[in-house]
């Protein structure tokens, strides 16, 4: 921190104020410790590993389009170098687990805590970087390695075939005894390193959003969005810690004879599920909750009123972080868990529902009375409150035990859990992408573009997921290549949802090449007067260092009210 | 600037996070330890009780009058186990208290000595902690010579105690089911 401080004053000095100075290419983008650039670098990175990770959700869907084996054993082919039965049935599982991994480590949440936390914390608590840049860095490369380590997993013997087959639970005996072979271990290793990267970056941002707000800025001002990466950080430290103890132990059970998980040696599998789902939990609530500080800031913005009830939007996501801890075995109720066990984790599961419900009246109470503009990041916010709200529903249901008894490993549940990632979490991306694109490359998006990436995305996203809720009900188990012909008319319409999702990210990457190559220029603040926090006081693209003199949060402005004076003075 | 004033202050925050995240590493791998304790206190997922002859004797005094309850013997052996292993009757009847004794037969097909250990689980999993075991072939380790085959006792009986729980209504057979693995 000291280093970076120095040298920026040094920079300052010499050049007389050009806080806008860069390093050479190499040293900038390979040896970045600028937060700005980082986080750069985080949303390319999610957006190619997204691509992976949606390809394979191609090949699932093409797989699933009729009954039967269909493109297994090609895929099988380019694994294996053969298409036997039993390793085509492999190769399912392969692509399964690669796609969870990929789509939960690797896209998510490098876009929210690497991408947008990155870029934006440091600036809306007025700071001029994060506190430890270093390790900010070092954080990003072990992502990076992270990913090349799966995708090594995915070409690595496994047992039956090639690759790791574990689901992403990877649950014990299947990814003990059940997978020999390199694979399974590339993969575990792939977690240990996402989850050290993460475990580094919450670490940061916990330091940077406790000593490096603006004066001024005490924690009952800062924006959503910031309170939202806190309590995200809190969980990364709490919970990732614990997967990394539970697949060391796999790890050992696997090469070293331990038996955490053996039964033969006096160890019990479902202790691996009771410590994965205790991270696992706390988990999908780190993919949302960023989401969640997003959507608040662009409703505010887009209604031009600040937040409907700012220190319960924030204690919200206290109370659904706190209590996240203290649900987990609601992801196990069909082990064989007693009455009593399965009727505290649903209590506990709805109870979760009241802090969401703040949320969901806020985001509405916000806009009721606003003056509302459908801006790109406002509609995809709406879309995010709409289909979270869905999953949300659906999650009530699957909270009780007896129901869940029924629906457990169904589509119903990959239904409900992707209506809240795949849907929630991924619309609040492009929400905070659009709402922040200009701010980050200095360059106007197609609002045309953006809106017609919108509709085909949120129409094909529903058309994929809606009938798997039918698809569940009527049984349909998940983690199977096939099924019997009943199942074909739903699965049939999900497949073609995903056509056109697919088809609808053509207007995404469209939309980028225009804004690069003839977006206008943006301006400080692009959306308005209702754009009121201290990264809209900077202009777009922000200078390579911001806030040389600390801005200084009056008192008398309201927490979403941000920019007082002398914060707007002090940008360059 | 007060940069080196705010460095420190990073470095504690930093340092008090970087110690949550180990305390909770550590604490992953005390569940360990914690869960296997937690399910013999509470006979949690299954984990059948050791009774001393005290403890039959006074579950016994309690056993006049009290209904039978079916238990059914289950018994498997791990995939690398050259053991033929089964349960002598496949169900016996039992009144609540009174002690009973099982007979598992076992036999080693291989050529060499074998050393097995059991492990044993109870469904449904609320009559684990009911399921009292006074001696088991379970609580050591056997050893079968080439050929060798041996019948093996389990002396247990039910709590009666289990007559006065909600959860145990409705449960009218109880498995006990054993699988042996090669001793490592």
């Amino acid at each position: 921190m000291a280093t970076t401080a120095d040298t920026f004053q040094a920079h300052a000095e010499e050049h007389h104020h050009d806080a806008d100075h860069k390093p050479g290419f190499f040293a900038r983008w390979f040896m970045s410790t600028n937060h700005k650039d980082i986080g750069t670098l985080y949303l390319i990175f999610s957006i190619f590993a997204g691509v992976i990770g949606g390809a394979i959700s191609g090949l699932m869907r093409l797989e699933l389009e009729q009954p039967g084996i269909q493109i297994l054993g090609q895929v099988s082919m380019w694994l294996n170098g053969s298409a036997d039965f039993d390793q085509m049935l492999h190769t399912w599982n392969v692509l399964i687990t690669a796609h969870g991994l990929i789509m939960v480590f690797f896209v998510v949440m490098p876009a929210t805590m690497g991408g947008f936390a990155n870029w934006f914390v440091p600036l809306m608590i007025g700071a001029p970087d994060m506190a430890f840049p270093r390790m900010n860095n070092v954080a990003f490369w072990l992502t990076a390695a992270a990913f090349v380590s799966l995708l090594f997993s995915t070409v690595s013997p496994g047992g039956t075939g090639t690759g790791a087959g574990i689901g992403w639970t990877a649950y014990a005996p299947l990814a003990t005894s059940g997978s020999v072979g390199s694979a399974v271990d590339f993969a575990i290793f792939a977690l240990h390193l996402a989850g050290a990267a993460s475990i580094m970056s919450s670490i940061n941002f916990i330091t940077t959003i406790f000593n490096m707000r603006a004066p001024g800025m005490t924690l009952h001002k800062m924006p959503l969005f910031v309170w939202s990466v806190l309590v995200t950080a809190f969980l990364l430290v709490l919970a990732l810690p614990v997967l990394a103890a539970a697949i060391t132990m796999l790890l050992t059970d696997r090469n070293f004879g331990t038996t955490f998980f053996d039964a033969s040696g006096g160890g019990d599998p479902i202790l691996y599920q009771h410590l994965f789902w205790f991270f696992g939990h706390p988990e999908v609530y780190i993919m949302i909750l960023p989401g969640f500080g997003m959507i608040s800031q662009i409703v505010a913005t887009f209604s031009r009123k600040p937040v409907f009830g700012y220190l319960g939007m924030a204690y919200a996501m206290v109370a659904i972080g706190v209590v996240g801890f203290i649900v987990w075995a609601h992801h196990m109720f069909t082990v064989g868990l007693d009455v009593n066990t399965k009727m505290y984790f649903t209590a506990a599961t709805m109870v979760i529902a009241v802090p969401t419900g703040i949320k969901i009246f806020s985001w509405i109470a916000t806009m009721w009375g606003g003056s509302m503009e459908f801006k790109s990041p406002m509609v995809w916010a709406l879309g995010f409150i709409f289909l979270f709200t869905v999953g949300g529903v659906t999650g009530v249901v699957l909270a009780n035990g007896g129901v869940d008894d029924n629906l457990h490993d169904t589509y119903y549940v990959v239904a409900h859990f992707h209506y809240v990632l795949s849907l929630g979490a991924v619309f609040s991306l492009f929400a905070g992408f659009y709402y922040w694109f200009p701010k980050m490359s200095g360059r106007m998006h197609s609002e045309l573009l953006s809106h017609l990436h919108f509709w085909t995305f949120f129409i094909g996203v529903n058309v994929i997921f809606f009938p798997q809720h039918f698809l569940g009900m009527q049984g349909m188990p998940r983690r199977y290549p096939d099924y019997t012909p009943a199942y074909q008319y739903w699965n049939e319409i999900s497949t073609y949802g995903y056509y056109i999702m697919a088809a609808s990210m053509l207007f995404f990457f469209a939309n980028m090449l225009y804004a690069f190559l003839a977006g206008k220029k943006a301006p400080a603040n692009y959306w308005g007067e209702g754009a009121t926090t201290l990264e809209w006081s900077l202009p777009s693209p922000p200078p390579y260092h911001q806030f040389e003199t600390l801005p200084v949060i009056e008192d008398h402005h309201s927490h979403h009210d941000a920019i007082g004076p002398k914060g707007a003075a002090s940008a360059h | 600037m007060a940069s080196v004033a705010l460095a420190r202050k990073n470095r504690r925050v930093g340092l008090i996070a970087l110690c949550a995240s180990l305390a909770m590493l550590g604490l992953g791998f005390a569940a360990v330890p914690l869960y296997d304790l937690f399910c013999r206190v509470t006979g949690f997922a299954g984990t059948t009780r050791v009774a001393t002859e005290a403890d039959a004797a006074r579950a016994a005094e309690l056993s006049a009058g009290a209904p039978t309850i079916s238990i059914r013997f289950d018994a498997n052996v791990a995939r690398d186990m050259p053991w033929e292993f089964r349960p002598r009757q496949v169900t016996d009847r039992v009144q609540f208290g009174q002690r009973d004794m099982a007979i598992f037969e076992a036999k080693n097909h291989s050529s060499v000595p074998v050393t097995g250990t059991a492990s044993f689980n109870v469904e449904p999993e609320q009559a684990g902690k009911y399921f009292n075991k006074i001696q088991c072939f379970c609580f050591t380790e056997q050893t079968l010579q080439p050929g060798q085959q041996v019948t093996m006792p389990v002396l247990y009986f039910v709590d009666p105690k289990a007559l006065d729980d909600p959860n145990m209504k409705g449960v009218e057979q109880i498995t006990l089911s054993y699988t042996f693995h090669r001793t490592r």
